[in-house]
């Protein structure tokens, strides 16, 4: 009986133990980050560099066939009512509010994350972490606010380019090759749309960057230091990254209507 | 800190591409600022019954959009609704005596004022007020007529 | 030295506290580590150097931005200054050479050698060296002895070496500690302790399989688990 207790609970403990353990991380990370920011720019250009400007092709890409399929579902849909020229309103509302914060944060966690998540953790696996504190320099601040940062910048913009790009997917999958007229696409669009729709898909860019950023810096961090943990971290950071977005993206639009 | 070349610009490009980007979706995908920069006048009109019709609807003369519904009221007095209307400058000779009707966009579309022009030699300006308007027309109220008519028609 | 298991990399952690230590104090140049806020350690630790067993080297960084790494992080020189510090450290060690290589392009041997460049070029009082033998050939594991030695004596500072190369240690260690079990066993100078006739000195000393450190690792009677009366 206790044998059973024990093996639900303790993966529970566990559970809880790591989320308490990535909390105070993360207090420590954001005590971290004003130092950082102004004293270290250089080191979190650098990592926007890393994360954000090396994901802009795969960003672009993505957009363009996401806003194009969003184009010809909605046509396909919409022709039944003669309503075409709604397709805009559509595509947009559903890239500016969900898909376009939500995929871009899965992406940054596959393209940018796993690379941050391995990178930390191979640094300390062969004990670079440790040799920077034997140097009297802070590895948080040198290696792991700067990654971080980098990340919290990077994600907004690329949602910002993954939205707009997939407009334009959309756009000429429906005007282009579908044959919807050029100026009901966009008056519709602009007329359904509000500032503050805009304004959702930002926060959930912000909310989704921070939590991708600190997720993957937090697995590498925490890896086991050997090989096979540095490869379970990568794994995790995924995992947990899109579970996270997820959820949180639900909560996001649940308190925002 | 020594960054090379290729990191700067590359960084820089991203940066201004995204920045870019969310300037592009807070302007040009949002109805908001279509005004905002221009010249505009501002005047009023009163309608019974506005339906559905709400602020940021566009005005339009002929079909082209010449400015936007900024501000809906009810006054308590007149009992009736007062829409408050910014008409970009370069529209500045619309006589006086235009009415104004709320119109639907297509059979389920959204609602917006159409002016028709009048003959008069004044215009409208900052602050003038539209005096011939013409109210909504509520679907439920033209279905209930319909049926009315229909019914005593046999 | 001492046998694989017996905290050596652990005593030399809690020296340079990267363990905090659950009891007991560890002093080092007169103070208690234990008591010092993280702005004090991280003072203390400018005059250590530590080469760790792989050497540890940045990877995203050139040899030689990796020895300049401690000045640029402390100092605010400028790039003609570090090179005049950085090069003649870079030559000590035989890899002025090799400054613009990338630590992936290096061996074993000379990785060690630029992490010793690296953990000389903010003149430290102490020297900790991480088991700077393991696994590295005969020729490499001779270059770092003598540079160890040669080091210390040219820098006058203190070195602490944790190994368990009897050989290698004797030719350069003026005295010695032998640790098993978390205890110190014996100390002295490396002959005194080839003569040592306490069973683990002697076991260590001159690599017998059996002795204090038994061959065998706890296990249930032979015969019974054979014949399987144990489970």
């Amino acid at each position: 009986m206790t044998r059973l207790l024990r093996e639900v609970f303790s993966p529970a403990l566990e559970f809880v133990r790591n989320f308490g353990a990535m909390v105070l991380f993360f207090v420590q990370l954001l005590r971290y980050t004003p130092w950082t920011f102004v004293r270290r720019f250089g080191l979190v250009v650098g990592q926007v560099y890393n994360a954000g400007a090396l994901s802009i092709v795969i960003i672009m890409v993505c957009g363009l066939f996401v806003g194009g399929v969003l184009g010809l579902q909605a046509f396909a849909n919409l022709e039944r009512f003669n309503a075409e020229e709604a397709t805009g309103i559509l595509a947009a509302f559903a890239l500016v509010k969900e898909i376009g914060p939500v995929i871009t944060a899965l992406l940054f966690a596959g393209r940018a994350g796993t690379a941050l998540a391995s990178e930390i953790g191979l640094m300390k696996a062969t004990d670079q972490l440790s040799a920077m504190e034997m140097m009297a320099v802070n590895p948080m601040q040198r290696v792991l606010v700067p990654r971080f940062l980098g990340g919290v910048i990077s994600v907004p913009l690329l949602t910002a380019v993954f939205t707009m790009v997939g407009l334009l997917g959309a756009h000429l999958v429906a005007v282009e090759l579908l044959g919807v007229d050029v100026g009901a696409f966009w008056q519709q669009l602009q007329q359904a749309m509000d500032v503050e729709d805009v304004y959702e898909g930002i926060i959930k860019s912000i909310v989704f960057g921070v939590v991708a950023s600190l997720l993957a810096v937090w697995e590498g961090y925490s890896a086991v230091p050997t090989a096979e943990g540095v490869g379970r971290a990568t794994t995790r950071t995924v995992v947990a990254t899109a579970i996270a977005v997820l959820i949180l993206d639900f909560m996001i639009t649940a308190s925002l209507i | 800190m020594r960054q090379n070349l290729a990191v700067e610009i590359g960084t820089g490009l991203f940066v201004l591409l995204g920045i870019g980007a969310l300037f592009f979706l807070t302007t040009q995908t949002t109805g908001r600022n279509d005004f905002a920069g221009t010249d505009t006048y501002t005047v009023q009109a009163r309608f019974e019954n506005v339906g559905s019709l709400k602020t940021r609807a566009p005005v339009a003369m002929s079909g082209v959009t010449i400015g936007r519904v900024t501000n809906i009221e009810f006054d308590g007095e007149s009992l009736e609704a007062v829409v408050t209307l910014v008409i970009d400058r370069r529209f500045s000779q619309i006589p006086d005596d235009s009415d104004a009707s709320i119109l639907t966009a297509g059979l389920l579309g959204s609602q917006y004022i159409g002016l028709q022009a009048g003959g008069s030699e004044l215009y409208l300006e900052e602050g003038s007020e539209i005096l011939f308007t013409q109210s909504a027309i509520v679907l439920e109220n033209l279905i209930g007529k319909f049926l009315v008519k229909s019914g005593s028609d046999e | 030295m001492g046998p694989s298991g017996t905290g050596k990399t652990t005593l030399l952690k809690l020296i340079a506290r990267q363990l905090y230590p659950d009891r007991g104090q560890i002093i080092v140049d007169g103070v208690d580590i234990a008591t010092l806020s993280q702005r004090e350690l991280y003072e203390l630790r400018k005059r250590f150097g530590m080469l760790f067993q792989n050497g540890a080297l940045l990877t995203d960084m050139s040899v030689f931005e990796n020895v300049a790494f401690p000045l640029r992080e402390h100092t605010n020189l400028s790039d003609r200054l570090i090179r005049l510090v950085v090069l003649p450290k870079l030559h000590a060690v035989g890899l002025r050479g090799a400054a613009e290589l990338m630590p992936s392009e290096l061996s074993g041997g000379m990785a060690r050698r630029v992490a010793l460049a690296r953990a000389i070029v903010m003149d430290p009082d102490i020297l900790i060296y991480d088991e700077p033998f393991v696994g590295l050939d005969p020729i490499s594991m001779g270059v770092i002895a003598r540079l160890l030695r040669r080091m210390n004596d040219a820098l006058g500072i203190s070195s602490i070496v944790v190994s368990h190369d009897i050989k290698e240690l004797a030719e350069v260690s003026d005295r010695s500690f032998l640790i098993s079990d978390g205890h110190v066993v014996a100390a002295g100078t490396p002959d005194e302790l080839r003569n040592d006739q306490s069973d683990m000195v002697r076991q260590f000393m001159h690599g017998l399989p059996d002795g204090p450190v038994a061959f065998h690792y706890d296990a249930p009677d032979y015969k019974q688990q054979l014949l399987g009366t144990h489970k």
